[in-house]
């Protein structure tokens, strides 16, 4: 269990002022300048050594993706830094209390992240609905501002640095990274195609990288505290501290900071008071956000939350968001209603995923009546496979994979409902 | 040169394409829906998907993914066409597949690749979506519910039209290609998203219903609704012509027509001339050929040459031009013009009255000077090639005369002459931007030449051509825009006042004073007919239009797609036009007239046939043994110093729509004034 003094996020209830001298107090901004004092090469490296892998859902490597930026900048082509903070995931919410209890380190991060890949601007893109937080958000970066830690001269280091707040609009797909540069640019929010990526080629064609929110607010503290500090927490591949998020079927719902690679019991029962009617009443559990498959609970017993665990389990740790459900559960219901989500959030730009969306909800929504025939679960197999790897982004995946996990793991469930409904119009019929 | 492997077989291929273009290279032929050559490139229909080693466990689209030294490609791997199926079951999920009602049926994309890549059955058992058509004007008829949401029309429209009109609003199924507020796409060039759209969401409004394309028979020719001509083909059925498309011509219009030239084609229905018509007791009364020469004749004969007037019209062909100065000629008559509108053309250098760039040349040019011209309505294709160099970057547009939107940021420098003036003596700012540009380009047009002035207006602009370095070993930079397709014809076979000769302003002249007793119109109707006076007119054409109306003898001619002729664009290169069916009635080709007519006014034309006439034509200008080549031309003397007007150039053309018998007999051309110009709308009660 994570020490409360190996914390990064120390404010994370919102329980302390959130303001500068309150983040301050907590060691924010301790001589930043020092930091960049060490140069842009030493950030990357450092950042590289601790393993810190992207907090958005992806888990790349941070400081390889870091490393991917031009060494130099050109003089026509400068660079940028996007914070994604257009959290929408369902069932995720850490994001939005870092930036509502603890803005400051989101906003250190920045001038720590865009110094080290020679950025000068840097934009964050929070989401529309997020209105309070944009304001928390806009304070921090104006109290920033006046306190000379941004701008011109930032922390006194000669680097000039802008952090620039932008509101996103409330779509789903704008927290897609090359969406949201579209967005960013003005244009309607739909995925580009890659290559080219935005390393070379993102916003208004100049060399960009775009990090989750968590990603930045923990680089500042790994420069701080050491590469082998964070390294020193989780498995090999999986380091570091993590905020995990629990809603669902679980006593006490709450957003935690925890060790890479705690067991997925242990986080439930230590931190949120354990499943509701005890772990033998777990039916299943979404380990990272909406899009990732579910497991059942034989799986949930022993499996570690980090990238590579649940990835052997054919599921991912996505955004760390854990949803419980207990047996009181229509898990096809629960399935049905994210499929919802992807048809609703699809963005229509390529085939598979605007066809494909649509009747994957279709299908399930019969499915939970039990209205259809056994062949058609392989059908809808088949359509999420057909739909899985064919699109430009990462949406398309994520509506199927948990229709995949649902067929996996509850496919007797299913049929179930089909012959039951059979059954019971018959003896209607009689 | 990256060298790649395809289906196991070595290739190599220019750097910088994408793996489709290597495949089609290679011989592979990948099916696409939103991918097209000359748009950029979307990536979102995924028909294109190849497996790709090194690369992701997926499959990628290949239209997307540059070549890369060592790649392999696999383009028929269970993968890829599971995927390629995938995507076919997913457009055809939400597609109507009414086909047999569909006018895109026998053409379509989807059609035709769902015959490779369709499982024969559907999955899909829940409801088809629905999808409100939008109006796009009298051109386009939408089937939004066809829709694959490829975006090339929205693609397009953006890119090579310029106009920012269509988008898409709406997000995932309900996602809907359209113009977001209703209205009638704004472009000369709107009906080419036709061509384009794969399905048949966006089809022909004139033509619906009309025909399918196996009844069609196709006759390859040349457009003459401007000067540019635009390579078409002629789709007949029967007498009629159903419709025009493009037909690709790199040099010329890439893959492109205007709207004028596709819809003009219904205006070759209506007012048609099909007989001969003599005037008796001041009323037209159809007469046969015999009666027709006769009244001529009766005339004609021994009248004194100088009191005998020809004038080309804007569509005449090249044959029909030669046959009429030879004739002139044999009646001892020096008044020949084929500038209807007074232009200050021809008699110098060549290289004065052409397009000396080319029109594919204009994508090595780096900034132009648009004097007196509106390319976006006199020549749509042309503009759309500057907007592409445009696009491009690093080129700077100057326009003098009327400022109008041409779908390029253009810097307007002065209304006429006077500004003329400024950049010729080097006091105008923009002639530091010409010097210092590379290949600068100087483009003249009619609005500035066809006017009393006009001699020096040439002069002036070939002084600042010459000034600013348009002109050099490897590069012409001066160009005379033209927009009519007979023009440069005219000019290259010296269809030109002779010794003493009277042009179009001293022949009208003449006329309404008396001195000319007799003129023969070629299918010249853009002249004040009222000016004719008492004269005996001859009107040769297709059409009854203004000439028609004033003529004394009606001979009825044939129209572009009803004969074997030859026309040289604006850059001097001829093309010869296709017959694609008989001209109506009693009509004849043209030549064939004045090649009967010949014989009774007792000045027999020497040939028989058409070779025999166009070896005539190329005795008097090589440019017609010089068939699909714009022949370049020496630079030389052409233009008169002198003092230019102060009145401002004018753009010649009001109504893009309606320029010429042709256009302005068609409907579909009227409706498109209506609607997109506003042009003879009745006032309703809301108008105030």
């Amino acid at each position: 269990m994570l020490q409360d003094k190996d914390r990064i996020f120390t404010n994370l209830y919102g329980v302390h002022d959130w303001r500068l001298d309150g983040a301050r107090s907590r060691g924010d901004w301790d001589d930043t300048r020092a930091i960049l004092g060490k140069g842009r090469e030493w950030i990357v490296e450092e950042v590289k050594q601790s393993g810190l892998r992207g907090r958005g859902g992806a888990g790349f490597p941070a400081g390889m993706k870091w490393s991917f930026m031009p060494k130099e900048v050109d003089e026509k082509r400068p660079h940028y830094l996007v914070v994604n903070a257009d959290e929408s995931e369902p069932g995720t919410c850490k994001d939005r209390d870092i930036i509502r209890h603890d803005p400051h380190k989101l906003v250190e991060g920045c001038l720590v992240a865009g110094f080290a890949m020679g950025v000068h601007t840097a934009f964050i893109y929070i989401r529309g609905e997020f209105v309070r937080e944009a304001q928390v958000l806009q304070a921090a970066v104006d109290e920033a501002y006046e306190a000379g830690l941004l701008g011109k001269d930032a922390c006194g280091s000669g680097w000039a640095m802008d952090v620039v707040v932008h509101r996103g609009a409330g779509a789903y797909i704008c927290g897609e990274e090359t969406a949201m540069l579209e967005s960013l640019e003005g244009k309607k929010g739909q995925p580009r195609i890659k290559p080219p990526f935005p390393a070379a080629m993102g916003l208004y064609g100049c060399p960009t990288t775009i990090n989750n929110v968590e990603t930045i607010a923990v680089a500042p503290a790994i420069c701080r505290r050491g590469a082998s500090w964070f390294a020193g927490f989780g498995r090999e591949n999986n380091t570091g501290t993590k905020v995990f998020c629990i809603s669902g079927h679980v006593n006490n719902p709450c957003n935690v900071e925890e060790e890479m690679s705690i067991p997925l019991k242990e986080l439930i029962e230590k931190h949120a008071g354990g499943v509701r009617g005890g772990w033998n009443n777990l039916k299943a559990v979404i380990p990272g956000g909406a899009s990732v498959p579910l497991l059942p609970k034989s799986t949930c017993d022993s499996v570690l939350m980090d990238f590579d665990a649940l990835r052997e389990v054919k599921s991912g740790l996505g955004t760390a968001a854990v949803i419980v459900m207990d047996k009181s559960t229509d898990v096809v219901a629960a399935i049905a209603r994210l499929s919802k989500f992807y048809m609703h959030e699809s963005c229509g730009q390529c085939t598979p995923c605007r066809e494909g969306t649509g009747w994957m909800w279709r299908v399930m929504e019969r499915l939970v009546r039990g209205d259809a025939e056994i062949a058609e679960i392989d059908a809808l197999l088949d359509v999420t496979k057909q739909v899985e790897g064919h699109t430009i982004c990462a949406l398309g995946d994520a509506a199927a994979w948990p229709i995949q996990g649902l067929v996996r793991h509850f496919r007797d469930e299913i049929e179930q409902r089909i012959v039951d409904r059979k059954t019971h119009s018959r003896i209607q019929a009689a | 040169m990256p060298k790649l492997k395809i289906d196991g077989k070595e290739i190599e291929v220019p750097a910088g394409l994408n793996v489709l273009q290597a495949c089609e290279l290679a011989g592979v032929e990948i099916p696409r829906f939103c991918y097209h050559e000359r748009l950029s490139v979307a990536g979102n229909c995924r028909m294109c998907l190849v497996e790709l080693k090194p690369g992701p466990p997926k499959p990628a689209a290949s239209c997307a993914m540059p070549v890369a030294e060592g790649q392999e490609v696999f383009t028929n791997t269970p993968m890829v066409r599971k995927a390629r199926e995938g995507v076919m079951e997913f457009l055809l999920i939400n597609h109507p597949l009414d086909c047999p009602i569909c006018d895109q049926g026998g053409e379509c994309d989807l059609q035709d690749q769902s015959m490779a890549y369709g499982v024969g059955r559907s999955r899909f058992d829940e409801n088809k979506r629905a999808v409100k058509d939008k109006d796009l004007g009298p051109l386009v008829e939408t089937h939004m519910t066809r829709c694959i949401h490829c975006t090339r029309c929205i693609r397009f429209s953006t890119e090579v039209a310029g106009v920012e009109e269509m988008g898409a609003t709406g997000r995932g199924e309900h996602m809907e290609v359209g113009t977001y507020i209703e209205k009638c796409l704004t472009s000369e060039l709107s009906a080419n998203i036709i061509d384009l759209c794969p399905v048949g969401a966006l089809t022909s409004k004139p033509y619906a219903f009309a025909a399918r394309p196996w009844e069609l028979a196709r006759t390859e020719t040349v457009d003459v609704m401007d000067a540019v001509g635009s390579n078409i083909r002629v789709d007949t059925r029967g007498t009629a012509v159903m419709r025009v498309l493009p037909v690709l011509n790199e040099d010329i219009n890439e893959e492109w027509i205007s709207d004028k030239t596709r819809y003009a084609c219904d205006g070759l229905r209506r007012q048609r001339l099909d007989t001969p018509f003599v005037r008796r007791d001041g009323a037209l009364s159809p007469a046969n050929w015999d009666e027709a020469f006769a009244a001529i004749v009766s005339r004609l004969r021994g009248m004194d040459g100088a009191k005998i007037a020809a004038i080309a019209g804007d569509l005449a062909d090249a044959e029909a031009m030669c046959a009429l100065k030879d004739l002139m000629e044999g009646l001892g008559s020096p008044n020949v013009d084929c500038r209807q509108d007074g232009a200050a053309l021809g008699g110098g250098a060549r290289s004065g009255w052409l397009f000396n760039t080319t029109i594919a040349g204009i994508e090595n040019a780096d900034a132009v000077l648009i004097v007196g011209s509106d390319p976006r309505r006199e020549a749509p294709i042309i503009n759309a090639r500057i907007r592409k160099r445009w696009l491009r970057g690093g080129f700077k547009a100057g326009v003098v005369g009327p400022n109008i939107d041409l779908t390029y940021s253009t810097e307007h420098l002065g209304a006429g002459p006077q500004t003329l003036k400024e950049i010729a003596d080097g006091s105008h700012p923009f002639c530091g931007t010409l010097k210092a540009a590379e290949k600068p380009m100087i483009v003249v047009g009619q609005g500035a030449l066809a006017r009393a002035d006009g001699a020096a207006v040439l002069a002036a602009a070939r002084k600042i051509a010459e000034d600013c370095g348009a002109v050099t070993d490897d590069w012409n930079g001066f160009n005379v825009l033209h927009r009519a397709a007979a023009r440069v014809g005219g000019l290259e076979l010296g269809l030109l006042p002779g010794m003493g000769g009277r042009d179009v302003a001293s022949i009208l002249d003449g006329a309404s004073k008396g001195e000319i007793d007799a003129v023969y119109l070629l299918g010249a109707d853009e002249i004040p007919m009222e000016r004719l006076g008492k004269a005996f007119v001859i009107y040769q054409g297709h059409h009854g239009d203004a000439g028609a109306h004033r003529a004394d003898v009606i001979l009825p001619g044939a129209a572009y797609t009803e004969k074997n002729a030859t026309y040289v664009n604006t850059e001097g290169r001829a093309q010869r036009g296709r017959r694609a069916v008989f001209p109506p009635g009693e009509a004849r080709e043209d030549w064939t007239i004045l090649r009967a007519l010949s014989d009774p006014l007792g000045c027999k034309l020497p040939y028989d046939d058409i070779f025999a006439l166009r070896r005539r034509m190329a005795g008097i200008s090589p440019v017609f043994d010089e068939i699909g080549l714009a022949v370049p031309a020496e630079w030389g003397a052409f233009g008169t110093a002198g003092a230019m007007d102060d009145a401002s150039f004018a753009t010649p053309i009001a109504n893009f729509y309606m320029t010429d018998p042709v256009s302005r007999a068609s409907e579909t051309m009227a409706a498109c004034s209506r609607a997109v110009l506003g042009l003879g709308r009745e006032a309703t009660g809301t108008d105030g």
